[in-house]
């Protein structure tokens, strides 16, 4: 027999000047079950709180309303006070008379009736409350991070100088991400392989990382605390542990100027087996068997192996999936440039001297094909004249997308300058169609490339791109002094607008977590939850969430890791117990429930007699994962799930208590 | 109350039974989610707005958690109207919920009516937790709505 104990909170005048507390405290004591009503000035004071332990003592009370301010103020308050009892914290209910009564309505006589319907449904409500345990998860103190561009890189070191277990697990053969493709950066100059080299060799060398380089996620399953994940390591051809990176092998290969580099966008050649950068950590070769002569020609060709001293070039070896169970998972996947083939007009592809801002990074670099120095990829000659053409697919709804791809007026403006630096007496021209250099020293970094490097800037689009007598002529607007420009230019490059990694969707899928419509992650909450999926345990970061810079994608790495270390710092996972749970005696495994789950929270539980012979099948809820929202509940014909603290008896009951 | 006694009640329900009603008739029942509309509804009171008192708010995780048959117990129990909101598109605090609510009202109400409701009787809207102003202005004129029907104000069924 439930024992109902009720307070009418004044809150001073604030409930009491609008609402008769006395009327709604003898209201309640009518209630079949109320076995104490009461009303006192401030019930969240500490004597009002006294009082409520008191009298759940000495009424062995089995649940409380309190008719008082809103839920989202005190319902923690009381439900600490009644499980300092003994009682369930989850037998308090809370009637909102302050909020959605007293401050709303001036008619004393009509608020009170509203505050004695809340507090009569509360009533039915906590009759029917049943207890709630929250829910404890183990943990498994060691992360995965996928992908080893900066972000991965930085979430990883974070990770495991925080003295956790780390998996990073990298599709290309070698960590560095976009950011070890770069020359140097904005605003500082830095040459990004100088600083992001040591930070790759941290992260080899850091006992407590453990690098899966040329290997991919192949399968994810579990939840926060316990995830099972299948990672390929791809056959690299090549034992590991025995190879020095002595460069005998790629020298023999007898493949040479016949695979593009993928590492250079195309600018150079490679070998069948290849390190795609002399700096590659780890520094060990990926033999490429859809050209090598090996596998194509039948075993005959083995020039490299030959070459070897160590020999531990090995055909015959063979993907190989490894197992891990991890706690918690970082999705740094990164970005790719947007394929520019709708901008005909501006014959990427058919002019061999238009080319991407990636590209042109490598023809920068000192590590690229031309060593540092500028040459067009046409006859090699030194340019002049470069025309730079920022926003190409971003900020274009119509051909592109919508949005910005932060990184271009930046990088540009740093073409330009070190275009200047490197050519001296040349010329650039840019085309923009609005600077965004908001962050620290970027504006100054803009401004000193107008003004010092001598860039031209003109606010317009171009139109048009041809080829004529060894020059592009490039055709624009320049919508600032209304004229139609026409600039001979030696070479082209176009600021590509950068899209999700290829492939993140499906990761995401895997994951459970959501995307946006570009492909992009999304944040549990865009402002305040930046770091964390929707999906319990599992944090983004880098440019797999949006486009961002390199320090934007350092803090967001961070991030991510101090969330994990946060979440590592206990043995368990708490959840709050008001979760789905399923009557497995009437489920009749329509899994429509795990159809609308947007957390992948249901499972398909086999239940079995003691021969082990398959009795039925049902829905099974993971704790971990259910965050309560009861979609499920709808969703099933049968009745047979319900939300813990919202079942539906009692939502009946509480519609019962305001009939008329 | 039980079935019968609702049919009785619109058996024998008078105009002159309204008058002496409960203060709070028309009854009106909301059904909201605690993240967006609830927070909004307490928006409204910390800013002190004032609104309509007829309405009665109860108050569930998600509108996604929100079954039809709530409302037709509303009805039954002697709700003249019945709302339903939640958070705005895109912004449901469990990802997805306010879409499966939106989908499911869309469909039943649909029945509601064929069954004959009052469809002026039942609403859906989004409030966000930002939105006293906009919940206050829902409720006065949710609440004129239901006091301006034609016909009996006990009847929730439309007039053929």
């Amino acid at each position: 027999m439930a024992r109902i104990g009720v307070f009418v909170c004044w809150c001073g005048s604030n409930i009491a000047g609008t609402v008769d507390v006395e009327k709604v405290r003898e209201e309640a004591a009518k209630i079949p079950g109320v076995v104490s009503a009461l009303d006192y000035k401030y019930m969240c004071s500490d004597p009002g709180q006294n009082s409520l332990r008191n009298i759940i003592k000495e009424k062995n009370l089995t649940g409380i309303v309190l008719a008082a301010c809103s839920p989202h103020m005190h319902e923690n308050t009381f439900r600490k006070a009644a499980a300092k009892e003994g009682l369930n914290p989850y037998f308090v209910e809370i009637a909102n008379i302050r909020e959605q009564v007293s401050w709303v309505h001036e008619d004393k006589e009509r608020a009170t009736a509203k505050a004695v319907d809340l507090m009569k449904m509360m009533v039915e409500k906590v009759k029917r409350d049943r207890p709630i345990e929250d829910v404890r998860v183990p943990l498994n103190k060691k992360a995965l991070v996928i992908g080893g561009g900066i972000a991965g890189i930085q979430a990883a070191l974070d990770i495991a100088n925080g003295g956790v277990e780390v998996i990073l697990v990298e599709k290309e053969p070698s960590i560095g991400g976009r950011m070890i493709q770069l020359d140097e950066t904005f605003p500082t100059l830095d040459c990004s392989s100088c600083i992001m080299t040591p930070k790759m060799v941290e992260a080899n060398q850091h006992p407590n990382i453990k690098l899966y380089t040329y290997s991919e996620v192949e399968d994810i399953s579990g939840y926060i605390g316990n995830f099972k994940v299948k990672i390929k390591k791809k056959a690299r051809s090549v034992v590991e542990k025995d190879c020095t990176g002595c460069g005998e092998c790629w020298n023999a290969c007898p493949m040479h100027k016949n695979v593009k580099s993928e590492f250079n966008v195309n600018l150079s050649e490679r070998t069948a087996i290849y390190v795609p950068f002399p700096q590659a950590v780890p520094l060990v070769p990926v033999l490429d068997r859809s050209v090598c002569l090996h596998f194509k020609k039948g075993g005959k060709c083995q020039k490299c192996y030959d070459a070897c001293g160590p020999k531990c070039i090995n055909f015959d070896l063979q993907d190989e999936i490894i197992e891990e169970t991890v706690g918690a998972i970082v999705a740094s996947t990164g970005y790719d440039l947007m394929d520019t083939s709708m901008y005909g007009e501006y014959g990427y592809g058919k002019y061999k001297d238009v080319i991407s801002g990636l590209q042109f990074e490598r023809l920068l670099s000192a590590s690229g094909p031309t060593e540092g120095v500028i040459k067009r990829p046409s006859d090699g000659k030194t340019p002049q004249t470069i025309v730079f053409v920022q926003c190409v697919g971003s900020r274009d709804p119509e051909k592109g997308v919508p949005y910005c791809s932060k990184v271009c007026c930046m990088y540009t403006a740093k073409h330009a300058k070190l275009f200047a630096h490197k050519v001296h007496g040349s010329q650039s021209y840019v085309f923009y169609i609005d600077i965004r250099s908001t962050s620290k020293g970027y504006e100054e970094f803009v401004r000193s490339t107008m003004e010092q490097d001598g860039a031209i800037y003109l606010r317009g689009r171009v139109s048009k791109i041809y080829e004529d007598e060894g020059k592009l002529i490039v055709k624009g607007a320049d919508t600032l002094s209304g004229n139609q420009v026409e600039i001979a230019a030696d070479m082209v490059v176009l600021a590509t607008g950068v899209i999700p990694k290829k492939g993140s969707d499906k990761l995401a899928q895997m994951l459970g977590i959501s995307y946006d419509k570009y492909g992009f992650f999304t944040e549990s909450h865009p402002k305040l939850r930046p770091a964390e999926s929707s999906t319990a345990g599992i944090f983004l970061a880098g440019m797999a969430q949006g486009p961002r810079d390199i320090p934007e994608s350092v803090v967001s790495g961070s991030a991510a890791a101090s969330k994990i270390l946060g979440l590592f710092s206990k043995n368990e996972y708490e959840v709050e117990g008001t979760i789905a749970g399923v009557n497995e005696a009437t489920c009749v495994a329509c899994f429509y429930c795990q159809r609308v789950c947007a957390y992948n929270a249901i499972s398909r539980k086999e239940i079995k007699d003691r021969s082990g012979k398959l009795v039925k099948v049902v829905a099974n809820v993971n704790p971990g994962l259910c965050t309560g929202c009861g979609a499920c509940v709808n969703a099933c014909f049968s009745k047979s799930i319900d939300v813990k603290g919202f079942m539906d008896d009692q939502i009946y009951a509480e519609i019962k208590a305001l009939a008329v | 109350m039980e079935d019968k006694d609702v049919k009785k009640e619109s058996q024998n329900h008078t105009d002159v039974k309204i008058e002496r009603g409960n203060p709070g008739d028309p009854r009106i029942i909301a059904f909201v989610c605690n993240w967006c509309t609830y927070s909004g509804a307490d928006l409204a009171g910390t800013s002190r707005m004032k609104y309509s008192d007829n309405v009665r708010v109860i108050k569930l995780p998600c509108t996604g958690r929100i079954d039809p048959l709530f409302i037709v117990e509303a009805f039954k129990k002697g709700a003249k109207g019945v709302l339903v909101s939640g958070c705005h598109p895109g912004d449901c605090h469990y990802t997805s919920g306010n879409y499966h609510s939106r989908r499911k009202y869309a469909t039943f109400r649909d029945l509601l009516g064929y069954l004959g409701v009052d469809l002026d009787r039942v609403e859906f809207s989004w409030v966000s937790a930002s939105e006293g102003n906009k919940w206050v202005s829902i409720i006065n004129e949710f609440t004129d709505k239901i006091k301006s029907l034609p016909g009996k104000s006990t009847d929730i069924f439309t007039k053929k």
